[in-house]
């Protein structure tokens, strides 16, 4: 069955505080999605909805991969049936090695006395990082602590690569970016491109998008998304930026949650 | 008034056992000294921590043991703790030493590693010495009624100029909850010597036996003469009836280096001292705890510095995780005297609560007398941070074996450091085995 990813009426609440006000949005496998949307109006509350953080409190929607109930789900549960979120802001922990931590994550998808071998997963670990041009000396540093914007990044590409999830969603995985990295990047979510495979890229800039073609581009205001198009929305989007779509739409201020 | 009712011993008692051991004359008028001090000092206050509520007297009575020819012959629980120990050996069992055992190649250079009574009397003049020279017996009624009681323990003298190489080994277990379980060790690291000692102490009591209070006293003395480094690792892991005193200081002279690693994984309450003296020009030292509450233990752990010496460094580190209805108090205590110019002196505490009921402190204490230094400090108590543990889930990763990560992250810095692999492994074992639910 071709993966499927449906977002129904999805509503959320932090503190009580409504951010999203109705989230649809249908992702087929194969398909690429882009978000873009002014700051603050609720696109990493969408990422962070979807994946269950605990802050968060979805009060009406409803979400399935392939049928499957995720907002039923914890985190480690949607996680393991092939949601993945790249976060724009991955956390750091200390104590914890990156490749420790990636072996955990691999093994979590694994029944318990199948884990993968450790030859095997670091040479897996080392030629995903080859492609993404990273030092190897990151897979021996504590997970995140101290790395560099653009270095997050790419290890959140490096746990895509290595976890092959059905759904990837990519929040502003292009902040913190220089050119170089942003073409190692974008070719690597490419080469993940596959029919049963649908992605989320949430980005505030066409030059992504240059890279990640995508089949469709929402635009997300006042915790909704307010219009969608094909990739000429981005490019209209980089070049006018959003005064022309709060026009049509008679909206004034695009924020969402704010007092 | 009957002295009784506050010492377990008296100058008579004291002086008896020791002369019913074969004991040279001038051990046995310390031990009486000790046993008189006692009746008239207080026991120590530590900071936040009401010892004088624990059972303190209850520091059984001295049964002697039966010696073994390997550690075959003891019980399956202790018996692989050492693991091969090539370089030395010792191994006390309730009161007394009951294995002892050196490398043909350490005793042809002139080390010497023994049980402190037998030194006593073969090495008296090193013994006599310096034998509390470093935790002096009137220092209060702990340090003078363990001065009085202490029996088997460890003596390690390495000559000047000699190197040892892999670590010289000691288990101290106690598996008859009336027998008194107190040792004393003095180590003595001539000039450009270089030792490494690791320690186990463990217990191993059949369910009954855990009803009744012990008191473990430990006091470590060590000497690093100039040029001398000494490496110190020591695991406790002994049952809750158990109540662990333990006094451990070291006076380092010009250009020494002293490395304390202490994993405090005891189960019940905890009095853990570790202390660097640092007296010498050029001195530095190292301390790096561990430790883990959980019940209703209650701990309190100290590290401390004191800098005499120009140019000395200290570092300490110390990572406690607590549970269940835990408490630690954690004080770290840097001093540096007036003269010890150019000293840098620097500490951290952190104290990772996993229960709301749990209790930590964390203190910092910097005392300094001397414009022209170092010292810094930072402290932290705090939770797992649900922020982590999201993240972590977001792979994939359940909640438990997040939290998992997390805290054997939390302990990672210290671990990580243990310069020896064999006690590394060890403490990793236990660390999983005290984490568990
Ligand atoms: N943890 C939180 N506590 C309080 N308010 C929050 C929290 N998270 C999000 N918000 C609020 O929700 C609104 C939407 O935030 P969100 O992070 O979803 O925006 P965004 O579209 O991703 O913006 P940006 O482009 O700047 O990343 C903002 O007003 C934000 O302040
Ligand atoms: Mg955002």
């Amino acid at each position: 069955m071709a993966t499927q990813f449906v977002i129904d009426g999805l509503k959320a609440a932090i503190e009580n505080k409504e951010i999203l006000k109705g989230i649809n949005l249908e992702i087929k496998g194969g398909e690429v999605h882009a978000i873009m949307g002014p700051n603050g109006t609720g696109k990493s509350t969408l990422a962070s909805a979807l994946m269950g953080h605990p802050k968060y409190e979805v009060t009406s929607g409803a979400v399935t991969l392939d049928g499957e109930d995720v907002l039923d789900m914890a985190t480690d549960e949607r996680a393991r049936a092939g949601l993945f979120l790249a976060m724009q802001y991955p956390s750091e922990i200390a104590g914890v090695t990156n490749s420790d931590f990636l072996r955990s994550a691999i093994n979590a998808r694994r029944e318990e006395g199948k884990e993968i071998s450790l030859i095997k997963f670091i040479r897996q670990m080392e030629s995903k990082m080859k492609e993404l041009e990273m030092n190897p000396e990151f897979a021996h540093r504590y997970l995140n602590e101290g790395f560099s914007g653009g270095e997050k990044k790419r290890n959140e590409i490096l746990q895509m690569l290595l976890l092959e999830p059905k759904i990837v969603v990519l929040d502003e995985i292009d902040s913190g970016l220089d050119i170089d990295a942003l073409k190692i990047v974008a070719a690597g979510v490419n080469a993940m491109r596959s029919e049963d495979r649908g992605f989320l890229i949430i980005t505030h800039y066409q030059r992504l998008l240059g890279y990640i073609k995508p089949d469709f581009v929402h635009v997300m205001m006042q915790g909704r998304i307010v219009k969608s198009g094909g990739p000429e929305l981005a490019e209209r989007l980089e070049s006018e930026g959003y005064d022309w779509v709060k026009e049509e739409l008679g909206i004034v201020d695009e924020t969402v949650g704010q007092v | 008034m009957s002295t009784q009712l506050t010492t377990p011993v008296n100058r008579q008692s004291a002086e008896a056992l020791s002369r019913s051991k074969g004991e040279p004359d001038w051990l046995g008028a310390l031990r009486a000294k000790g046993a008189e001090l006692a009746e008239t000092l207080e026991w120590p206050k530590p900071q936040k921590t009401r010892i004088d509520r624990w059972n303190l007297n209850a520091i059984g009575v001295y049964k002697p043991q039966t010696t073994v020819s390997s550690t075959d012959e003891l019980p399956e629980a202790v018996r692989n703790l050492s693991g091969e120990a090539p370089a030395g050996l010792i191994v006390q069992r309730n009161s007394g030493v009951v294995l002892k055992q050196l490398s043909a190649e350490l005793q042809a250079k002139g080390v010497l590693f023994t049980d402190l009574e037998t030194a006593s009397r073969e090495h008296a003049d090193l013994v006599q010495k310096h034998l509390n020279t470093v935790v002096a017996q009137d220092e209060n009624k702990l340090t003078a009624l363990h001065s009085a009681v202490w029996s088997g323990g460890v003596f390690i003298y390495v000559p000047k100029n000699v190197e040892v190489e892999l670590p010289l080994q000691a288990l101290f277990f106690s598996d008859d909850v009336e027998a008194s379980f107190s040792r004393h060790v003095l180590i003595i690291a001539d000039s450009h010597s270089k030792v490494t000692y690791v320690e186990n102490v463990v217990t191993d009591y059949s369910d009954t036996a855990e009803a009744q209070s012990l008191v473990q006293q430990a006091v470590v003395e060590v000497i690093v003469k100039p040029g001398a480094q000494v490496r110190f690792a020591a695991v406790h892991h002994m049952a809750e009836n158990v109540i662990d005193l333990t006094t451990r200081r070291a006076l380092i002279e010009n250009d020494g280096r002293m490395e304390w690693v202490i994993g405090d994984l005891h189960d019940g309450h905890t009095l853990s001292d570790t202390q660097s003296l640092l007296k010498g020009n050029g001195s530095t030292s190292d301390a790096k705890v561990i430790s883990i509450g959980k019940n209703k233990q209650q701990m309190n752990l100290t590290t401390g510095a004191v800098h005499f010496g120009r140019s000395s460094e200290s570092g300490m580190v110390t990572r406690a995780v607590m549970k269940d209805q835990a408490t630690a108090i954690i004080n770290g205590i840097t001093k540096i005297e007036k003269g010890a110019t150019k000293a840098n002196g620097q500490q951290t505490e952190k104290v990772l609560m996993l229960s709301p009921k749990a209790r930590g402190d964390a203190n910092p204490i910097l005392l300094i007398d001397e414009d022209d230094v170092k010292a810094g400090h930072a402290a932290s108590v705090g939770q797992v941070n649900p922020e982590q543990v999201y993240y972590l889930m977001s792979r994939g990763i359940s909640k438990q074996e997040a939290e998992r990560l997390i805290i054997h992250g939390f302990l990672a810095p210290v671990v990580s450091e243990i310069p020896i692999k064999a006690v590394r492994e060890q403490l990793q074992q236990l660390l999983e085995r005290k984490l568990e639910v």
